[in-house]
């Protein structure tokens, strides 16, 4: 069975470096989530210990660090979604010197350093003398994900057909109806791909919320990076990331037997 | 219709343009500008010996920079940035390569598998460095059997534990761009330069990077600036000896509690990276404003009745 066109025997094998060192951490991972040894290096037998130690009443914490970064993701991911969207639309329909500035503030938080936002959010936060509270952390992710939907987004309507709006409106339609009847819908694959990827860097994020993040509201990745600290626990990471991978790897296939689907039929 | 209406030009006001730029323009002005912009205010203000911020403003924190553990660890974030910055690339570009010429099916199977290691949490692989690169370590152990290294040698705790680490976290954000490029690049042209009696390596560097250049210009600036911006990495598997600026600031924010010095390391990393950001900024204005102008349909499309 021919992969390639052709035959490249050095990209072959610089792939296969790639793939190798992409998943060999993985991999210790998984395995040492079944090791004896709490200390991971060497294996001393077969054990689910530290996955019944995840699921007893002494890794709470961690259940309710996963909790908050549940409803910190969600409210950051529907926030985001609704001004991404909007900034795109504007983007899309103006071309002025506003716009470019507006492109401008959107663009630079992606490629400015994460600690840097997470740095002049925290001395904002203080100077301002708000409270450093979960709301501070939600603030803090939506900011960097309004930029992730606009593009997103933007991407959508580069291929947006504007003439269905004339349709709509010329058929009767109010402006609110034209927007929700028939502009979301159009632009609803874009605006979920970018909810979905704010979502992801929002569960996904330690540097910014370990710096805007007072006292006591501890989200996964910093629950997490609290639990690296102290070896005693490194054992129950490795249960719980790998319980998060099956996760993954079960929706990624989920999500390709649902989308292979709808291609065939 | 041909003609633009006057809603469009360029300089005039424009009230409802306004009230729908508000909300995000606002968004990101008082959160990501504003506190931005703080960062250098406040690295003037006197330091609060009992942490935070004083009353009155000082060079203090601006005096304490003259530190010699600055210029030191200034050149180790950026020696290592780059250096990771260019294995990154030089293995994404062959990789990009083959993603390129691979067949569609394998193409999207391969893609995946780089993709997926991405959505664990980058805390927990970091971390998983961490174990194989420890002293009792598998890695360590197998070096040591194959006599690669002798008793002497860690792994962990090191600047080429951090450069490995580096190279592990950002090789995606490399391989990514060059692949988008490459998927668009004619490899037939690769076919006419070795039929004109280029050799293999010659068509790849002449024919195939210059064709990718614009992915080549994205991965770049795409691993360049977050390693410039580690934190993690340096802090796991790094220990004290390769700090990079992301660890000093952190240290004087938690640490000293100082925070004046810390928002001056800030202003300190935010000159190192101001160069690759506009080089960024310069490459995606290229790229999102094209020198057509925009089908008419769009414009009318939105145009409120």
């Amino acid at each position: 069975m021919r992969l390639i066109s052709g035959r490249h025997p050095f990209a072959i094998a610089a792939m296969g470096v790639a793939l190798v060192f992409l998943y060999l951490p993985i991999l210790v991972l998984v395995l040492n989530s079944f090791n004896a040894s709490r200390y991971g290096s060497t294996w001393e037998g077969w054990t689910i210990d530290w996955y019944a130690r995840l699921f007893s009443s002494r890794s709470q914490d961690i259940w309710d660090a996963l909790s908050r970064s549940l409803i910190v993701a969600t409210m950051a991911s529907a926030v985001s979604m609704v001004l991404g969207t909007l900034a795109a639309w504007v983007l899309h329909r103006y071309r002025t010197r506003l716009q470019q500035a507006h492109f401008g503030l959107i663009y630079l938080p992606i490629v400015a350093p994460d600690i840097l936002m997470g740095i002049s959010l925290a001395i904002f936060f203080v100077t301002l003398g708000v409270e450093r509270n979960l709301m501070a952390i939600t603030v803090a992710h939506i900011t960097f994900c309004i930029s992730y939907v606009t593009l997103a987004v933007l991407a959508r309507l580069q291929d947006f057909d504007g003439s269905f709006v004339d349709a709509a409106r010329d058929l009767g339609a109010s402006r609110f109806q034209t927007i929700v009847r028939v502009v979301v819908p159009l632009l609803l694959p874009g605006i979920m791909a970018g909810g979905l990827l704010a979502f992801t860097l929002s569960i996904d994020d330690f540097v910014i919320t370990f710096f805007v993040k007072g006292v006591g509201s501890d989200t996964l990745p910093l629950k997490i990076y609290g639990m690296t600290k102290h070896t005693k626990e490194m054992p129950v990471i490795n249960a719980l990331s790998t319980l998060l991978l099956t996760f993954t790897f079960a929706s990624v296939w989920w999500v390709q037997r649902l989308t292979g689907n709808r291609a065939r039929t | 219709m041909s003609n633009p209406s006057p809603k469009y030009s360029p300089h005039r006001f424009n009230r409802s343009e306004w009230i729908r730029t508000i909300p995000s323009f606002g968004w990101l002005a008082f959160f990501f500008a504003i506190p931005t912009l703080l960062i250098l205010v406040m690295s003037f203000k006197s330091a609060n010996p009992y942490g935070g911020f004083g009353e009155g403003w000082s060079l203090q924190a601006w005096r304490d920079m003259g530190n010699p553990s600055y210029p030191a660890v200034t050149w180790r974030t950026v020696w290592l940035s780059v250096v990771a910055t260019v294995i990154c690339v030089g293995m994404a570009l062959p990789v990009g390569f083959l993603l390129g010429k691979s067949l569609p099916k394998t193409r999207a199977t391969l893609l995946l598998l780089i993709i997926v290691p991405f959505w664990t949490n980058f805390l927990i692989r970091v971390y998983a460095w961490k174990v194989l690169l420890h002293p009792e370590g598998y890695l360590r152990q197998a070096l040591l059997s194959l006599h690669l290294i002798d008793e002497r040698t860690l792994l962990l705790n090191h600047e080429w534990a951090v450069l490995l680490v580096m190279v592990y976290s950002y090789l995606p954000f490399a391989i990514l761009p060059i692949y988008a490029a490459a998927e668009k690049f004619d490899f037939a042209l690769l076919d006419a330069a070795r039929d004109l009696g280029a050799s293999a390596i010659r068509s790849f560097w002449q024919i195939f990077v210059p064709g990718v250049q614009r992915g080549l210009f994205a991965a770049l600036v795409m691993v360049l600036i977050p390693a410039l911006g580690s934190y993690i990495i340096p802090d796991l598997v790094g220990g004290a000896a390769s700090e990079m600026l992301g660890n000093k600031i952190a240290a004087r924010l938690f640490v000293d509690r100082n925070w004046p010095h810390a928002a001056a390391v800030s202003v300190l990393l935010m000159a190192v990276t101001l160069f690759p950001v506009l080089f960024a900024f310069a490459q995606q204005k290229k790229e999102s404003r094209p020198e057509s102008p925009r089908p008419e349909s769009a414009k009318k499309g939105a145009a409120p009745a």
